[in-house]
């Protein structure tokens, strides 16, 4: 096991800071997910990580040792692309030894590591194929097995889900994670998807325009965002921003309901309202639209004066009978312990919790 | 009791309706698309390409009016003559020494532009001038730069102390050095082609597969072998078999420099039979000489995209 990370890593494409100044650390065994936007750098970082890219400036560092002038293969990374990048015209077996041979590793030590890293993926009886006669989940079963049959320092990942349908996805996700734990290897993984994010991750970065915003555990990267990027990028939909004055008053979709749900509710659980005795947060709404999606309805609406007119969204349980007539005036709240306060010039936090 | 105006708009809808099912009839449509270029091979290729056929087997020459078969006696006499033996043997080897230091050369050069540097489009000019500039002009470049007294390439080695003073090689004078020459030449002239092939085949490689065998461990010499190679292979064959046909149909290089001199030395099976049966009149034998290439070119051809066939991978 193994630690890896950047200090204070610039990459520059003609001028633009793709990567500005990054020092993050995965410590030993730790599964990181690098998380943003395209163009956010996430995949830079991990390229040069990887020695695929350069740094204009700053360092990589393995286990405390700058490895920044190394080429990749002195690094003893593993890395897993985005379209696996298997060798075409070379079988399974052949695909999954092929960093061992690079190796010069012995014959019957190259068998057996290879028999062990197809039957931890469940694909020993593929040996022999092409990549061609794979379907995709195979694909990215043997891009998986290639990278763990010689006990790197560190996986590398890169939006290695992204080419598998929805339903597949989900169950690679489970497996990637379990493989990972059994592992206990120090893991990177890029995506700009959050709810692979948050499902995979001990914790996240979340980037943006090269830069870092926050890393934390998912759970904290939810509750308690370091600024509005963060706040609005994690959450589907996304937490609400309201402006008031010179703060930005942030909550989730969740954690705004109708008043009358706060009131019904006495024990308080997800509710807002009367939960701690203190008063929820009175917000006089105009219902726009109201949209079913099975476990949940989202109700959509403006604000209304006193406060700045403001899109809003709030996320209900299908069971709570909530109706509104189009254009109808409601009152919702909000629990204070739910509310996030955000500057408004410069977007981080005010009320403290929310940790970088 | 239609009137001539209601008569013609029906029949300019019908000719619309006709010219609208043409384009819709694949069929009819593919046809005279395809006319064009089957027109082209039967009149520029299948017909002399017969009339070849026809004259081997006769006894045409330049000046004769009427022609007999006479079976296969040109064919006969032309395995009798040492001369075409000799010009088999030259053929061969002018077409593979050339191809496959072409081959070697392309895949060097291809690899080099595949490099982002500054003037790179530049490069890709220079490297593609040969094969734009008039062969003839080329040649005639050539036949100074090998000029056994106006040499640049003598001048040049004396100056340097490279050559003894006076030393002047007859390039194209003497048997081994004038085989050389028009190799040379030849190469010269054929490895833009190659080039711009295999550039094609580097560059449809996925750069990621590239840099999975560089974090996989493997350096540039594992990385030629084991990826890229096999990976363009289908493509460089490609290349070796045109260059090949190429180079054993051709004659021009032979003919600028050499004219098949000294003894016959860089004589090829295309220039033979250019001098036999155009310059030398004997119309029968020089189509002898030339379709004795044609199976042999049909079994390289089939051979070549055979293994390409089975190389290709995706």
């Amino acid at each position: 096991m193994s630690t890896v990370g950047t200090r204070d890593i610039t990459k520059l494409f003609d001028r633009v800071r793709a990567v500005d100044s990054i020092s993050l650390t995965a410590r030993e065994g730790e599964f990181l997910v690098l998380l943003g936007p395209s163009g956010c750098g996430k995949t830079t970082l991990m390229r040069m990580i990887a020695g695929l890219e350069t740094p204009s400036a700053g360092d990589v560092l393995i286990d405390g040792a700058v490895v920044t002038d190394l080429p990749p293969r002195a690094r003893n990374v593993a890395m897993v692309f985005q379209s696996y990048a298997l060798y075409p015209h070379l079988s399974v077996e052949r695909n999954i030894s092929f960093p061992l041979r690079a190796q010069g590793m012995d014959k019957a030590e190259i068998r057996k590591r290879v028999e062990w890293a197809a039957g931890m993926f469940g694909i020993a009886r593929l040996l022999d194929r092409k990549p061609r006669q794979l379907s995709g989940g195979e694909r990215q079963r043997v891009a998986l097995a290639r990278a763990v049959v010689r006990e790197p320092v560190v996986f590398l990942l890169d939006e290695p889900l992204s080419n598998l349908d929805a339903k597949l996805r989900t169950s690679a996700r489970d497996e990637l994670k379990e493989f990972q734990r059994r592992l206990g290897t120090t893991t990177i993984y890029v995506t700009h998807d959050q709810v692979e994010a948050m499902g995979l991750g001990d914790r996240i970065a979340v980037l943006d325009q090269g830069r870092v915003r926050q890393v934390s555990t998912p759970s904290e990267i939810y509750h308690e965002p370091a600024d509005t990027f963060v706040a609005t990028f994690i959450g589907a939909p996304p937490m609400n921003l309201v402006e008031q004055d010179d703060t930005i008053l942030g909550f989730r979709p969740e954690h705004f309901l109708p008043l009358e749900m706060g009131e019904i509710d006495a024990n308080g659980r997800g509710t807002a309202g009367a939960a701690g005795g203190e008063p929820g947060m009175r917000l006089p709404v105009r219902v726009t639209r109201i949209e079913y999606l099975g476990a949940d309805q989202l109700v959509y609406a403006v604000l209304e004066p006193p406060f700045p007119e403001t899109h809003v969204i709030s996320r209900l349980p299908w069971m709570v009978p909530f109706t509104a007539a189009q254009g109808e005036r409601r009152d919702f709240v909000v629990r204070p312990v739910d509310l996030k306060r955000f500057d408004a010039r410069t977007g981080l936090r005010i009320d403290g919790s929310g940790r970088r | 009791m239609t009137t001539a105006p209601a008569r013609l708009r029906f029949l300019e809808t019908g000719l619309k309706g006709a010219a609208a099912r043409l384009a819709d009839s694949e069929r009819w449509l593919g046809a005279l698309l395809i006319a064009p270029a089957i027109i082209y091979i039967a009149a520029l290729v299948g017909f002399p390409f017969l009339l070849a056929i026809f004259y081997s087997l006769s006894n045409a020459t330049v000046g004769t009016t009427s022609v007999s078969f006479v079976g296969l006696d040109n064919y006969r006499a032309v395995m009798e003559s040492p001369t075409f033996w000799v010009a088999l043997k030259n053929t061969l080897i002018f077409a593979i020494v050339s191809q496959v230091v072409v081959v070697v050369l392309a895949k060097i050069l291809a690899m080099l532009l595949l490099k982002e540097f500054r003037g790179r489009w530049l490069v890709r000019l220079l490297i593609l001038l040969p094969w734009v500039a008039p062969i003839s002009l080329g040649a005639i470049g050539w036949l100074w730069i090998l000029d056994s007294i106006y040499s640049v390439v003598n001048w040049t080695a004396q100056a340097l102390g490279l050559f003894a003073p006076g030393t002047r090689p007859i390039y194209l004078g003497r048997p081994d050095l004038a085989m050389g020459a028009i190799i040379v030449v030849h190469v010269w002239r054929t490895l833009p082609l190659a080039t711009i092939i295999v550039l094609a085949g580097l560059s449809s490689i996925p750069s990621d597969i590239i840099e999975a065998a560089e974090i996989d461990g493997a350096g540039f010499w594992r990385r030629l072998f084991q990826i890229t190679l096999p990976l363009v292979m289908p493509i460089l064959l490609v290349a070796l078999l045109f260059g090949l046909v190429f180079t054993v149909v051709d004659m021009i290089v032979v003919y600028v420099l050499t004219r098949g001199g000294p003894f016959d030395s860089t004589q090829v099976l295309a220039s033979l039979a250019y001098f036999t049966g155009i310059e030398g009149g004997d119309l029968a034998e020089g189509a002898a000489i030339a379709l004795f290439l044609f199976p042999l070119l049909v079994v390289i051809a089939i051979l070549f995209l055979r293994i390409a066939r089975r190389a290709e991978v995706t």
